[in-house]
C-alpha cells in the first residue's frame, strides 16, 4: 500500500469517520499540503480534539474509526504513538518540569544527531532561532508564556516530524504575545515544509492561518 | 489435605538427610557443634535475662565457635506452636528452633507429642556435677524429664514486699487475706494461665490443704472439689480486695514489679529468690523491698532447656545446654548482680575453685539466705494446674 | 483520551501477579484456619471433620463477653473516629488551623501502633503522667489511686487508643477525598445560600467524601475489631478481645487448643462480616435522615461551640499519641521515678547503653524488610497502574474492593493457616518468607498512596512525548516517575511505616526466628520494663518516622533547582 502512494506528500485524512455509540462525529476528507495549513473549527464538544486524537494515535478506545491517515505515503493506523513522526503542540505548553530547557530540546533531538558536542550544539541553535540564546540552562518554570511556547515549537521541531498539529496553541497567551507566536509557529512549519492541522475556536487563528477552513458541527 | 502429603515428600526430597548427633560421644559432638548457630527460644520479657543469655552466647562463640541467637518469646507455648507447625508440614529437620527454655505443662506437651530430641541430657560432661538428689532436676511437674531435657537453674516462691507500706512478713495465707481485707487494692498476682499467677494458685492451695499428698498425683485421681473448696472459698474472699477489685491483673510477673514500682501494690509474687535485689539494682523497685517465704514452705521447681526433634543445630544446642551446667555460667546466674536464681549444682561435687566461685557472691539486700528459704515444696502434677487455670478463668478470669 | 496498545512484555501481566501476590496469602490461609476449625489436624491425629471445636469455643465461659468486647470496641472506636474526623473537617476546613493539622497527619499516622498504645497507658493509666503532673497537689494522691483505667473491662481505654491512631488514617484518607470533590466550589454555593460553615459541608460536601473514604472506614472498623497488640496493651483481660483471645490459644500448650482457635477465627471472620453489614445498613439509615434534613433547609447556627468542641477532640487524640511518645522518652532514660514525682529522680544514658547495642540487630531486620516489601509493592504496584495506563486494564469498583481485601479480612483468620502452607510449600520461614507476608499488607496501602497521584499524572505529558518519538517504557522512566517522585516516595514511606508496625504476621510466619523492632517491642510488653519499652517503642516510631523525612527531603533537594516540582 504504502508503494502505491511512495510519491504521495503531506498529511492525508482518507475519508476519514469518526463515530461513538453510532453517532457519527467527524466525517473530514482532506490532503494537507507540505507547508499548507488545515484548520478545523467547531464549538467544544463537536469532535475537534478526538480528530487530533484520532491522528496522533492516542483515542479512547470508545470510539469508532474508520477510514485512513497518511504522511508522505506511510499509513498511520496501527503504528503506535511514537512510531508516527507527528508533532504536537497544545495551548499548554507542557514542557518537562523537572529538565531544564535545554534538555527539554534534546529530549524531542532526533536520535540520529550523535554525541554530546553535537547534540549540545543543535540544541544551541534551536534557541537561537528562536531568540533564546543561552537559555539551555534555565528552568522552565521561569520563563515566560511566550519563551514557553518558543521553546515548546522548537522541541516538536528538533523531533523532525512529518507533520505538525495544533491543538489551540495560542489560547493561553495574551493578544499581544498571540500574535507574534502564531506567525512564528507558521512561518516555521512552512520553512520546515511541515503540513499543519490546526484545531481552533479563535477565529483569529483561522484567518491568520489564512487557508482552508473545515467546520465541525456541534453534535 | 493432599497439600500435606505433597509438602512431607517435598521436604524429604529437598533437605539432606543428617544422622543426629550422639550425645555420648561429646569430642564429635563438640567438633560438630563448632560453627552451627543455635537459636534459643526463650523468653524475652525480663531484661536481665536477656542480658545473661547474651552473656552465654558470648562465651560459647569464644569456647566453642558456637553462634547463639536469642529469640525472645513473649510466650514459651509459642515455640511449641512453632515445632508443632512444622511437623504438620512435615519439615521433620532443618527446624527453626535448637534449644527452648522449658518446663511444667510445655514440657509435657512436646515430651507427650514426640517433639522433643533426646535422652541426651544423662549424658552431658557438667551433668556429674548436678545435685541430681537434693534438688527436682529429674522430674518437671512429677513428670520424669528422662533425659529429654536438662536444668539449668532453680526457682523458688518468695513474696516480695516493700517494707515501706508492709513491713513484716505474713506468716501464710490466712494472713495475706487479713491484710488485704484490712487495705484492700494493694495486692495482685498475674493472671492466670501465665505461669506465675497460677503458681499463685498452687501455692495458695498449698497452704490451705490439709494433706498436700493427693496433689502429686493426677487431678482425676483426687477429690477435685472437695480438695480445692478451701482455695475457692479463700478467692471468693480475696478477689474483691485485689488490685482494681480483681476485674484486672497484670499480664506477666515483671508488669507486676512496675506496679510495685510505681506504688500501685505493695505485696507480689515471684519465682526468683533473687529477683527483688536485681530489680532494686536497676532501679526496677524501691530499695526499701524485702522478701519473704510463707512458714509452711513455697513451691519450687527448676528450669530446662530441650531440644526440640528436628532441631537444625542439635550438637551446638548440646554445647549450650552443657555450658549452662558449667559452675562458671551457674555463679554468674546466681550473682544478683546478673541474674539471681538458684543453681542446680551439688556444691559438695565441686572442686574448690569451683566452689569459691559461688562463696564470692553477695546475694543482695532483698535475697533471703538458703536456709532462710527453706526447703522448697515439690510441683504438682501438671494436670492440676491446668484445672485450677481454668476452673479459675471460668469463676474470676472472665468478669462480666 | 489514550488508546490502549495491544498488551504484549510483562507489564500486562503484573496485574494478575499482584493480586495473586495480595490474595493469594489470604485465601490460602483462610483454608489452613478453616481444616482445622472443622477438627481436621493430621500433626495432632484428628482427621475426622467435626464441629466439636466450635462446640467447645462456645462453652469457654468468656465466649460471649469476648465476642461482645470484639464488636462494641470496634464499633465504638470507628464510630467515634469517623465523628472526630467529620467534625473537625466541618468545622474547619479551608482554615489555617486545618493546614497545620494536616502536617501533623503523615507522622502522626507512621507511629507504629503498639508504641501508641504503650504511650497512651504511660499516660492515662493511675501511675501515668496526667496523674504524676496532678498529684498530689490537686488530688491529694500520694500513691496511685485503685481506679481501673488502662485495661478497663468494656475496652474503654482500647477505643481510646484506637481512636487516637485511626483519626490520622481517616482524616488523610478523607483530605484526598476533598481534593476529588471539589469541596471548595460546593462550600462557596453552599454559604452564599446562608448556610454555617459546618451546616454547608456536612450537606454539600459530606455525601461526596463519605462515598469516596467508605472502604477506608470499613478498613478501620475490621482492623478496630481485631487488632492484637493494641488489645494487648490498652485493653481487658477479663477476658481479653476475641481476637487476643485467639492467638493465646494459638500459643496453648495444649495443642488441642489450636482447633478451639481455629474456630474462634471463623467466628471472628464472621463477626466482622456482621459488623461490617450492619454498618452498612446503618449508612442507609443515616442517609435517609440526612436527605429529609437537607430538605428541611435549616441553615444551622451555633458555630462557635461546636468548632472549639470539634478542635479539642482533633487536638486531645493528636496529643494523646504526641505526649505518649514523650513519655516513652522520659522513661528511656529514667533512673528510679517514684509516684508521685513528676520527673524522675534522676536522668541516665543507662538504659540506652544496656538496650542500646541489642537494637542493631532487629533494626537492620526491620530495615531489610521493610525496604524490600516496599520495594516489591512499589514495582507491583507502579506496574499495574502503568498497565492501566497502557492497556486500560484498569481496576473497577470490584477490583477497589479487592485491593482492600486483606486489610478488611482479621489477620488472626489467615495467617495461622498461612504459616503452615508456606511451609508446606518449601518457603522455610526466615527473612524472605516474612518479606512476602508484608507485601500483603504494604501493597494495599502503597497503592492507594500512589494511585491517585499516578493518575492525575497530566497523560499530555506522555502524549507530547511520544509525539517526540519517545516509548512508552521511555516516557515511564524518564518523565512520568521522576515527575512522581515526591508521591512515589511518600507511597513508599507509607509502605515502610505499615512493614515496620507489622505483629502478627512477622511472629507467625517469620517463626520467631524473625526480630524486628515490633516484635522486640511487643515481646517487652509482656515485662512490663517501661525503661525498655520507652527505648523499643521509639525505635520503632523512628524507623517508621525517618523514611517520611526522607520522602520530604529529597524531591527537594533534588529538584531543588526545579520551581515547579521543589515544592510540589
Amino acid at each position: 500500500m504504502a508503494d502505491a502512494r511512495r510519491d504521495e506528500t503531506g498529511l492525508v485524512l482518507d475519508r476519514l469517520r469518526i463515530a461513538i455509540g453510532g453517532t457519527e462525529l467527524v466525517a473530514v476528507d482532506a490532503t494537507v499540503r507540505p507547508g499548507e495549513v488545515l484548520t478545523v473549527m467547531g464549538p467544544s464538544g463537536s469532535g475537534k480534539s478526538t480528530l487530533l486524537s484520532v491522528v496522533t494515535g492516542t483515542v479512547d478506545p470508545a470510539f469508532t474509526v474508520a477510514g485512513g491517515v497518511r504522511v508522505n505515503g506511510r499509513e498511520l493506523t496501527g503504528l503506535p504513538p511514537e512510531a508516527r513522526r507527528v508533532g504536537l503542540l497544545f495551548q499548554d505548553e507542557l514542557l518537562f518540569p523537572h529538565m531544564s530547557v535545554g534538555s527539554n530540546l534534546a529530549f524531542g533531538l532526533n536520535r540520529g544527531v550523535r554525541g554530546r558536542a553535537a547534540r549540545r550544539a543543535r540544541v544551541e541553535e534551536a534557541l537561537a532561532e528562536v531568540g533564546l540564546e543561552g537559555f539551555a540552562d534555565r528552568d522552565p518554570a521561569t520563563l515566560s508564556g511566550g519563551q514557553k511556547a518558543r521553546v515548546a515549537l522548537m522541541r516538536v521541531l528538533l523531533s523532525e516530524p512529518d507533520a505538525l498539529l495544533l491543538d489551540e496553541p495560542f489560547s493561553r497567551l495574551d493578544p499581544d504575545r498571540r500574535d507574534r507566536v502564531r506567525r512564528l509557529v507558521f512561518d516555521r512549519a512552512r520553512a520546515h515544509g511541515l503540513p499543519v492541522l490546526l484545531v481552533t475556536h479563535d477565529a483569529a487563528d483561522a484567518r491568520a492561518a489564512g487557508e482552508r477552513i473545515i467546520r465541525l458541527e456541534s453534535s | 489435605m493432599k497439600n500435606l502429603a505433597a509438602a512431607a515428600i517435598l521436604a524429604l526430597l529437598t533437605l539432606p538427610v543428617r544422622a543426629d548427633p550422639d550425645p555420648g560421644d561429646w569430642q564429635a559432638v563438640l567438633a560438630e557443634a563448632e560453627g552451627e548457630t543455635v537459636y534459643w527460644n526463650a523468653w524475652g520479657g525480663s531484661t536481665i535475662t536477656n542480658d545473661f543469655i547474651a552473656w552465654v552466647g558470648q562465651r560459647v562463640a569464644e569456647e566453642h565457635g558456637v553462634t547463639l541467637e536469642h529469640v525472645k518469646l513473649s510466650d514459651t507455648a509459642d515455640a511449641v506452636s512453632r515445632v508443632l507447625a512444622e511437623k504438620t508440614a512435615g519439615q521433620d529437620s532443618g527446624g527453626a528452633i535448637d534449644l527452648i527454655w522449658i518446663n511444667g505443662e510445655n514440657f509435657a506437651a512436646m515430651k507427650r507429642n514426640d517433639l522433643l530430641f533426646g535422652p541426651f541430657a544423662e549424658s552431658l560432661p557438667n551433668w556429674t556435677l548436678v545435685d541430681v538428689d537434693g534438688k527436682t532436676v529429674t522430674t518437671d511437674f512429677t513428670v520424669p524429664t528422662d533425659g529429654y531435657e536438662s536444668p539449668w537453674s532453680m526457682a523458688q516462691v518468695v513474696f516480695m514486699h516493700d517494707t515501706a507500706r508492709l513491713p513484716e512478713p505474713l506468716p501464710d495465707m490466712a494472713a495475706l487475706l487479713a491484710w488485704a481485707k484490712a487495705t484492700p487494692g494493694r495486692f495482685t498476682f498475674p493472671q492466670p494461665p501465665d505461669f506465675l499467677g497460677a503458681t499463685f494458685l498452687k501455692q495458695a492451695l498449698y497452704d490451705l490443704v490439709d494433706d498436700p499428698a493427693p496433689l502429686q498425683a493426677p487431678v482425676d485421681a483426687a477429690d477435685y472439689d472437695a480438695v480445692t473448696a478451701p482455695l475457692w472459698a479463700f478467692m471468693e474472699e480475696l478477689t474483691p480486695n485485689l488490685w482494681r477489685q480483681g476485674r484486672a491483673y497484670p499480664q506477666s510477673g515483671p508488669r507486676q514489679i512496675q506496679l510495685m514500682a510505681d506504688g500501685e501494690i505493695d505485696l507480689a509474687i515471684s519465682f526468683s529468690p533473687g529477683e527483688a535485689s536485681a530489680a532494686i539494682a536497676n532501679y526496677e523497685l524501691p530499695d526499701t523491698v524485702r522478701t519473704f517465704v510463707l512458714e509452711g514452705g513455697t513451691i519450687g521447681n527448676a528450669s530446662f532447656v530441650a531440644i526440640p526433634y528436628n532441631a537444625n543445630a542439635k550438637a551446638g544446642a548440646m554445647v549450650v545446654a552443657n555450658f549452662l551446667l558449667s559452675p562458671e555460667a551457674q555463679a554468674r546466674a546466681q550473682d544478683p548482680d546478673y541474674l539471681g536464681v538458684g543453681t542446680v549444682l551439688a556444691m559438695d561435687k565441686l572442686d574448690a575453685a569451683a566452689r569459691a566461685r559461688f562463696d564470692e557472691i553477695a546475694l543482695g539486700i532483698a535475697t533471703l539466705s538458703p536456709a532462710e528459704l527453706g526447703p522448697a515444696l515439690p510441683e504438682p502434677h501438671p494436670s492440676w494446674m491446668e484445672r485450677l487455670e481454668a476452673d479459675w478463668t471460668a469463676r474470676f478470669g472472665v468478669a462480666e | 483520551m489514550t488508546a490502549f496498545r495491544r498488551p504484549r512484555g510483562a507489564v500486562p501481566r503484573l496485574p494478575a501477579l499482584t493480586l495473586l501476590v495480595m490474595l493469594g496469602p489470604v485465601a490460602a490461609g483462610l483454608f489452613g484456619t478453616l481444616a482445622p476449625a472443622l477438627g481436621v489436624m493430621p500433626a495432632i491425629g484428628r482427621v475426622e471433620p467435626t464441629l466439636a471445636p466450635f462446640g467447645d469455643l462456645a462453652s469457654w465461659p468468656g465466649f460471649g463477653a469476648a465476642m461482645r468486647l470484639s464488636l462494641v470496641t470496634g464499633l465504638a472506636a470507628t464510630a467515634a473516629s469517623l465523628a472526630v474526623v467529620v467534625m473537625v473537617a466541618a468545622c474547619w476546613q479551608g482554615t489555617r488551623a486545618f493546614r497545620a493539622m494536616e502536617r501533623l497527619l503523615s507522622p502522626l499516622l507512621s507511629v507504629p501502633h503498639a508504641a501508641a498504645a504503650f504511650g497512651i497507658a504511660f499516660l492515662i493509666a493511675p501511675s501515668g503522667w496526667i496523674a504524676r503532673l496532678v498529684s498530689p497537689w490537686a488530688t491529694g494522691w500520694e500513691r496511685p489511686p485503685d481506679i481501673l483505667i488502662v485495661q478497663d473491662p468494656n475496652g474503654l481505654a482500647l477505643i481510646a487508643g484506637l481512636v487516637a491512631k485511626e483519626v490520622p488514617f481517616l482524616m488523610l484518607m478523607t483530605i484526598a477525598a476533598l481534593g476529588q470533590v471539589e469541596a471548595r466550589r460546593s462550600m462557596a454555593v453552599a454559604r452564599g445560600l446562608g448556610y454555617a460553615r459546618h451546616t454547608a459541608w456536612l450537606k454539600t460536601v459530606f455525601p461526596r467524601v463519605y462515598a469516596q473514604i467508605r472502604l477506608p472506614v470499613y478498613v478501620v472498623l475490621a482492623y478496630s475489631m481485631s487488632v492484637v497488640d493494641v488489645a494487648v496493651i490498652l485493653g481487658p483481660n477479663t477476658p481479653p478481645t476475641l481476637s487476643v483471645q485467639i492467638v493465646r490459644w494459638m500459643g496453648d500448650p495444649d495443642l488441642a487448643m489450636r482447633l478451639r482457635a481455629a474456630a474462634g477465627a471463623v467466628v471472628q471472620l464472621g463477626l466482622v462480616a456482621a459488623a461490617l453489614a450492619a454498618w452498612r445498613g446503618a449508612e442507609a439509615l443515616v442517609a435517609m435522615w440526612g436527605r429529609h434534613w437537607i430538605r428541611k433547609g435549616g441553615r444551622g447556627g451555633g458555630e462557635g461551640l461546636l468548632r472549639a468542641a470539634a478542635l479539642a477532640a482533633g487536638g486531645v487524640s493528636a496529643a494523646a499519641v504526641i505526649l505518649g511518645l514523650a513519655g516513652l522518652a522520659a522513661w528511656s532514660v529514667a533512673g528510679f521515678w517514684a509516684f508521685p514525682d513528676a520527673l524522675p529522680d534522676g536522668f541516665t544514658l543507662r538504659n540506652w547503653m544496656r538496650h542500646g547495642p541489642g537494637l542493631g540487630a532487629p533494626a537492620t531486620e526491620t530495615a531489610i524488610i521493610a525496604a524490600a516489601a516496599t520495594a516489591i509493592a512499589l514495582v507491583l504496584t507502579i506496574g499495574c497502574l502503568e498497565a492501566e495506563h497502557r492497556f486500560g486494564l484498569r481496576l473497577s469498583s470490584r477490583g477497589l474492593w479487592l485491593l482492600y481485601l486483606p486489610l478488611l479480612i482479621p489477620q488472626v483468620a489467615f495467617l495461622p493457616g498461612l504459616q503452615i502452607l508456606m511451609l508446606s510449600f518449601g518457603v522455610t520461614s526466615g527473612t524472605m518468607a516474612v518479606i512476602l507476608g508484608h507485601v500483603v499488607f504494604v501493597l494495599p496501602y502503597v497503592f492507594l498512596s500512589l494511585g491517585d497521584p499516578f493518575r492525575a499524572w497530566d497523560t499530555r505529558y506522555a502524549t507530547v512525548a511520544h509525539a517526540l518519538g519517545a516509548g512508552p517504557d521511555r516516557v515511564l522512566w524518564t518523565l512520568r516517575l521522576p515527575m512522581l517522585l515526591a508521591p512515589v516516595l511518600t507511597a513508599a514511606a507509607v509502605g515502610i511505616a505499615v512493614s515496620v508496625g507489622q505483629y502478627l504476621p512477622t511472629l507467625l510466619i517469620g517463626g520467631g526466628r524473625v526480630q524486628t523492632l515490633t516484635t522486640e517491642a511487643v515481646a517487652l510488653a509482656a515485662g512490663g520494663d517501661r525503661r525498655a519499652i520507652g527505648i523499643y517503642g521509639l525505635a520503632q516510631t523512628a524507623a517508621a518516622l525517618l523514611p517520611f523525612a526522607v520522602a520530604l527531603a529529597v524531591p527537594r533537594l533534588v529538584w531543588r533547582n526545579k520551581a515547579a516540582l521543589a515544592h510540589g
